[in-house]
């Protein structure tokens, strides 16, 4: 073995603090799941996409030179062509500037839906699981009341009730027994961390509830929920369209893709294209929002961890 | 364990009130009268005499008195919409309709969707995977009105092999036999999929591989059972969706089933069979998932134990 001679090294010295100085700049829970998420190239692919059709919702109607309920009797069934590029319905509206319109009800209502029925779910889930006890048996016996009415039968019945088909009512009805799922499972859930260690351990410290809540259960659950608001969009979007197709939809001249397709469907062999592009973005959206889905709950989920 | 099902079969019938109280008032409130409907000058004798023979004169509290008697009875009244038709006969006829296709079809679906679920899973990331995954994703992301608009579309106009819809022979069950069974395939194979690859994780698929045990004893011993459990949850959920899912499979194939007329109901403003179906909708559903907690308790010893708080 070779000898180094020793004027070849010197001392650096030894700081004690070294030791404890942070050299990366501190990850959290977010950022770790945001760089997680980043490496699933296809959910990234299904966020831009996605973020494509929202983009083009907002945007495409402003700037395209047509209305959305202007009639035009010169143009009707045209094809698509350089003039109007998702061809025109049999009014001769505009199909580009349709399909953009429908897609903000679509959007709007399958957000909406799973936000509300989400904020509405933890809510109640939580205090159930909170309060436990008697309160809790009541709780969930009220919620397996309204969840075994059949989903579509309340929906159904919900929107003729409140006859007024707009984006309010629609959602009124979508939600109404939607959140019931969401509380059931934010409870199991809210159970499982307040019989976890942790919790135990903080409650042994003197920890306040109210600061046990926003520091466990809420950061805890946070990222199951946010996996399940993604899952449920393509839910909301698809009653929509199923609602429209029953009539009961939004009402012209408003419209949504599930309005438009239904309204195409039962021509589409003589013009494919009024039915093909609604359709193509239902199937679109629901794709990108169940792979951002999966890709969240890679990312969210730390039993899902591999 | 008997203590258990008594409970919950009482739970069961105070829920099934609870929802026929709810609907009652619900259908009471929507706006619209069920003679609008049907012919526009009527004398007002007559009218009085159509309300009386309902029972539509009384304070409604009374109306729902009456309702819940006869529903005691298992009377649901009779179809305001066509008179003397009563309701129970209705959907006795309707239900074995819409049972019968859709029950094919779910059997189908599930059976195929499980098997395609289980191929993918034993596949991961191979060609079987990516296959299944497609027809998942299509089966999940196509409304079912346009499924089943391409579906007849294809099969009855272009190829001409099948009636592109009616009802009566063998030959048009077909199409939505098949339309109904692409939905549960969809789903089954998604989660038997998911459910598969967690349990292969599992640290007694290991043991069981490190016994010597032979691929397919460890599959079929030890994987399938344990990753079929979450798939009794959703079957369940799946024999009521045979009734309800099929409104819109029913209204476009002409089938006469009971979601056939359900839609024709509330079109007419038929509150008597509207109500009724929506009863026999919920005891359906209630009775399913009474079964299922029963069952669960029988084959999962964990929620024996948790199942009792």
């Amino acid at each position: 073995m070779q000898t180094i001679p020793k004027d070849k090294f010197t001392i650096v010295g030894v700081e004690p603090d070294s030791a404890d100085i942070i050299a990366r700049p501190p990850i959290n829970y977010w950022k770790d799941a945001w760089r997680r998420f980043k490496q699933n190239k296809i959910a990234v692919i299904a966020l831009i996409v996605l973020l494509l059709l929202v983009f083009m919702c907002i945007f495409a109607p402003i700037f395209s030179p047509y209305e959305y309920e202007t009639i035009d009797k010169e143009a009707r069934n045209v094809g698509p062509c350089a003039a109007h590029w998702f061809g025109t319905d049999k009014l001769g509206r505009d199909m580009f500037t349709r399909v953009w319109i429908g897609g903000r009800v679509s959007i709007i209502i399958g957000i909406a839906g799973a936000l509300i029925s989400m904020t509405v779910g933890c809510i109640y889930g939580g205090i159930a699981a909170y309060f436990g006890g008697i309160v809790d048996n009541i709780m969930m016996r009220i919620v397996e009341v309204l969840i075994a009415v059949p989903y579509l039968i309340v929906v159904i019945l919900m929107s003729v009730v409140l006859e007024d088909s707009n984006i309010g009512t629609l959602l009124l009805a979508m939600t109404i027994t939607g959140w019931c799922g969401t509380a059931r499972f934010v409870r199991s859930e809210m159970l499982r961390i307040k019989n976890e260690e942790y919790t135990l351990a903080a409650q042994l410290l003197g920890v306040s509830p109210w600061k046990i809540v926003t520091r466990h259960f809420i950061p805890n659950t946070m990222g199951i929920i946010i996996v399940n608001i993604t899952f449920s969009i393509p839910g909301y979007i698809f009653s929509e369209a199923f609602l429209s197709y029953m009539g009961l939809g939004i009402q012209p001249p408003g419209t949504s893709w599930g309005a438009l397709a239904s309204a195409a469907q039962s021509q589409f062999t003589f013009y494919p294209y009024l039915l093909f592009f609604p359709v193509l973005m239902i199937a679109l959206t629901m794709l990108c929002f169940t792979l951002i889905g999966d890709g969240l709950r890679d990312a969210l989920d730390p039993k899902a961890r591999k | 364990m008997g203590k258990y099902i008594i409970k919950r079969t009482f739970f069961a019938f105070l829920t099934l009130i609870a929802v026929v109280t709810i609907t009652f008032f619900l259908m009471r409130s929507i706006p619209g009268d069920p003679l609008a409907g049907m012919a526009r000058a009527l004398p007002e004798e007559t009218k009085q005499a159509f309300y009386a023979k309902y029972g539509l004169d009384k304070p409604l509290f009374e109306q729902y008195l009456i309702y819940m008697k006869g529903l005691f009875h298992g009377d649901l009244g009779e179809s305001i919409r066509y008179a003397g038709r009563p309701v129970m006969k209705t959907i006795a006829e309707t239900s074995p309709i819409s049972g019968l296709y859709g029950g094919i079809a779910l059997v189908l679906g599930t059976l195929t969707g499980v098997i395609l679920g289980i191929v993918a899973a034993l596949n991961k990331n191979r060609w079987p995977d990516y296959i299944v995954m497609f027809i998942a994703i299509l089966g999940t992301t196509l409304p079912v009105f346009v499924l089943i608009s391409l579906a007849q579309w294809v099969f009855g106009v272009k190829l001409g092999w099948l009636p592109p819809s009616g009802w009566g022979e063998l030959k048009h069950m077909i199409l939505p036999i098949a339309v109904s069974a692409f939905g549960s395939v969809a789903t089954y194979a998604r989660y038997v999929k998911a459910s598969m690859l967690d349990t292969l994780d599992q640290d007694y698929v290991l043991t069981a591989k490190a016994k010597g045990l032979s691929d397919f004893q460890v599959i079929t011993r030890h994987v399938l059972r344990n990753s079929l459990m979450p798939s009794v949850t959703i079957f369940a959920g799946s024999v009521v969706g045979v009734f309800t899912g099929a409104f819109v499979t029913e209204r476009m194939f002409a089938i006469p089933g009971i979601g056939f007329y359900y839609i024709s109901s509330i079109n007419n403003n038929d509150y008597t069979m509207v109500l009724g179906t929506t009863v026999f909708y919920a005891v359906l559903f209630i009775v399913m998932q009474l079964v299922l907690d029963i069952v669960y308790t029988l084959i999962d010893p964990r929620i024996r134990v948790s199942g009792k708080k």
